[in-house]
């Protein structure tokens, strides 16, 4: 007991010893780093590539609701359905349905592109599936982008339980007509620590499969960016800048999904 | 040496084809049901794969980088949580087993609980840490894009209810379910090692059907604010067990189907098909060749209720580990393998280190903003610390066994030595 008592006392030492270190260097880390902040630097200010691979935006899913309305010339009513991270607080319009919207306009310069939101601020899956039937009696959308997974991450409700809610909410949404694309969460490396991610990843993918429907994969697009250094997600220090460039980004890579995956081929839109 | 683990010489998962008859100890009991193998020297084999566990659970822990290709659960199903309950079931049945054989029910109960205590404690502290990091996170950080996962730290708004929670071990941060995971499992240990010394079969016959009942009813534990626990107790329990078995005799009687030509094949096929599937996860262009009736059976590969994929894997990685390293390998004793050893001697202690080194490492990351590069030498310096720690805890605990043993002669300490995790 004595020696054991003793071992834990040097390892709580120990632990306090490097337990300081890092805050050390904390004290003296702010000046710098708030110097570095302040002045645009010039690889900040002119807009990241942002690139995607390819592979990232590979589905074998369709969408053959949105090929349809575009080879026909009808408008293209797309409808996100989202948490708050399908939004900017303050700024609505460089949110990524918006650039999403753009992105397709430009894209598609003969079909009258529509993208409205429908937000659902801390609801889990559940809660917003069971609300999927009545708000598609009101709204006919060609295409749903429903981006989930964040809140039941948050409040780390039952893997099997967010499955079946998410799977619910898909059929509800195909029974109603429209097609669908389901997106995940947000690559955040800040609050790995605090927030799992990967049930929710998991079971998201495995939903998008049995319902054979495009999952556009958020946190794998925004983890590379971070690693190829296209963006910075880590640092705590950033302004509504990174956010507007990191939508930007998402709704033009989003645009590109969708052609993709509805098989639409540009050239013949011009 | 005086403690009782230091003379650990089990063979897990039978030393496979070794001649080494080991004679059953029954001290004291008439013809108990079990067998502890008798040895002289403490089986290194045990030490080494714990060590390896705690290092790949700490890479583990710290965001993605090169060295996490090297861990374990890119190329299979199963990861180091699963070698690391296995084997603490091992080393714990080994030594209370022997505990009870030898002073009773009562005091290795008493053993065991202290031990309970002890991990308890060590699971507070380092939710103290957590808590302190994660005040830290909340009040600094300030970015447009994450605004919703900051809603994580709405629990701060009630330290009365979480903290509460927290020591009822309802409510866990993430990367910190292992330590309540055991402190349940050991607390079943007495009726577990009891039931053993009765029928050992039987017990482990009893595992299997609470891990069917537990995927059959979906039991579970709840957790707070919401959810449940990360780490199913019910369906993890089938590992711990199946270590105490194995410990207790199991792994002697099995010996003749692990050297079996068969078993080693099919272990090999299914770590390669294993292998395979998880190829297609990282490498998604590869995806297409899954074949989609195999992809909707298989998926999800479910970690909280330790899937049956996922302990088959261990059970072949475990076969052909014990096939092909032999317990008297030379290498166990060479220099470079120390490290894995020493730290898988003083496992809670050292996988403690590791869970608040992984915190430590990521707020580095955070402040520091740095590349891969200084990624690269938190996992490393991590290793290193834990290592040079774990050194440290050795020495004190030669140096304080040498003035106890003059002291008190030699009753030994159970709990320093493999009872951990």
């Amino acid at each position: 007991m004595k020696s054991n008592a003793g071992a834990i006392l040097g390892l709580m030492l120990l632990a306090g010893l490097f337990a300081a270190l890092p805050l050390r260097a904390e004290d003296t880390a702010p000046p710098v780093r708030t110097e570095a902040a302040a002045p645009p630097v010039g690889a900040e200010t002119t807009p990241p590539s942002c690139e995607v691979p390819d592979y990232l935006l590979a589905t074998e899913s369709a969408l053959p609701k949105v090929a349809d309305a575009v080879r026909a010339g009808h408008p293209l009513d797309i409808l996100v359905v989202g948490s708050r991270s399908s939004t900017i607080n303050t700024s609505e319009a460089s949110a990524y349905p918006v650039r999403l919207q753009e992105a397709l306009r430009e894209k598609l310069p003969a079909v009258a592109v529509k993208v409205s939101v429908e937000l659902r601020a801390k609801q889990t899956a559940e809660e917003v599936a069971a609300s999927l039937v009545k708000l598609m009696e009101v709204k006919t959308p060609t295409l749903v982008i429903w981006q989930t997974g964040t809140v039941d991450a948050m409040r780390s409700v039952d893997p099997d339980d967010f499955r079946s809610a998410v799977d619910e909410g898909v059929a509800a949404l195909q029974k109603a007509g429209a097609d669908v694309i389901l997106m995940n969460l947000q690559f955040s490396p800040r609050t790995e620590t605090m927030i799992s991610a990967p049930p929710y990843l998991d079971n998201m993918r495995v939903v998008a499969k049995e319902h054979d429907v495009p999952l556009f994969d958020r946190f794998a697009i925004m983890q590379q960016w971070n690693d190829s250094g296209d963006f910075d997600l880590f640092s705590a220090f950033h302004g509504i800048e990174l956010a507007k460039r990191v939508h930007d980004c998402l709704g033009r890579a989003l645009s590109k999904y969708i052609v993709d995956a509805a098989h639409i081929d540009p050239a013949q839109q011009n | 040496m005086t403690s009782i683990a230091d003379q650990i010489a089990g063979s897990p998962l039978a030393g496979a084809a070794e001649a080494t008859v080991r004679e059953p100890a029954a001290p004291a009991v008439r013809a108990p049901a079990i067998t502890l193998p008798v040895g002289t020297e403490r089986e290194l084999r045990l030490d080494l794969f714990r060590g390896m566990a705690l290092w790949l659970i700490f890479i583990d822990h710290l965001p993605p980088n090169i060295l996490t290709w090297f861990t374990l659960r890119n190329y299979g199903f199963s990861d180091a949580t699963e070698i690391f309950i296995f084997i603490s079931g091992y080393t714990a049945a080994f030594v209370y087993g022997r505990a009870m054989l030898e002073l009773g029910f009562v005091v290795a109960t008493a053993r065991i609980l202290r031990r309970v205590w002890q991990i308890y404690v060590a699971h507070v502290f380092l939710f103290t840490i957590f808590l302190a990091e994660i005040s830290y996170v909340a009040t600094s950080f300030e970015n447009p894009l994450y605004s919703e996962e900051m809603g994580i730290m709405d629990f701060l708004k009630q330290p009365d209810v979480t903290i509460v929670q927290a020591l009822l071990l309802r409510f866990r941060p993430v990367n910190m379910d292992v330590l309540p995971l055991y402190i349940v499992l050991m607390l079943f240990l007495p009726l577990i090692l009891w039931s053993m010394k009765w029928r050992p079969d039987v017990t482990l016959g009893l595992s299997v059907v609470l891990y069917a009942l537990t995927w059959h009813f979906d039991l579970y534990l709840s957790a707070y604010p919401n959810g449940f626990w990360a780490f199913n107790p019910f369906a993890w329990q089938l590992l711990f067990v199946f270590g105490a078995w194995c410990a207790l005799g199991g792994a002697k009687r099995m010996t003749r189907i692990l050297s079996s030509r068969v078993t080693l094949s099919i272990a090999f096929a299914y770590i390669f098909a294993a292998f395979l599937v998880t190829m297609t996860w990282y490498i998604p262009q590869l995806n297409h060749l899954m074949p989609r009736k195999l992809e909707q059976w298989m998926y999800p590969i479910d970690k909280t209720d330790l899937d049956v994929l996922r302990f088959a894997h261990f059970l072949a990685l475990a076969a052909i580990t014990v096939h092909f390293l032999r317990r008297d390998w030379p290498g166990l004793k060479s220099r470079w393998l120390r490290p894995l050893i020493l730290c898988g001697q003083h496992s809670l202690e050292i996988f403690c280190l590791g869970v608040f080194l992984a915190f430590a490492g990521h707020f580095v990351l955070a402040e520091a903003s740095g590349g891969a590069g200084l990624h690269f030498v938190i996992s490393l310096s991590g290793i290193l610390i834990m290592w040079a720690v774990a050194w440290v805890i050795s020495w004190y605990k030669r140096v304080a066994d040498k003035g106890a043993s003059k002291t008190k002669g030699a009753s030994g300490n159970a709990d320093m030595a493999g009872g951990g995790l």
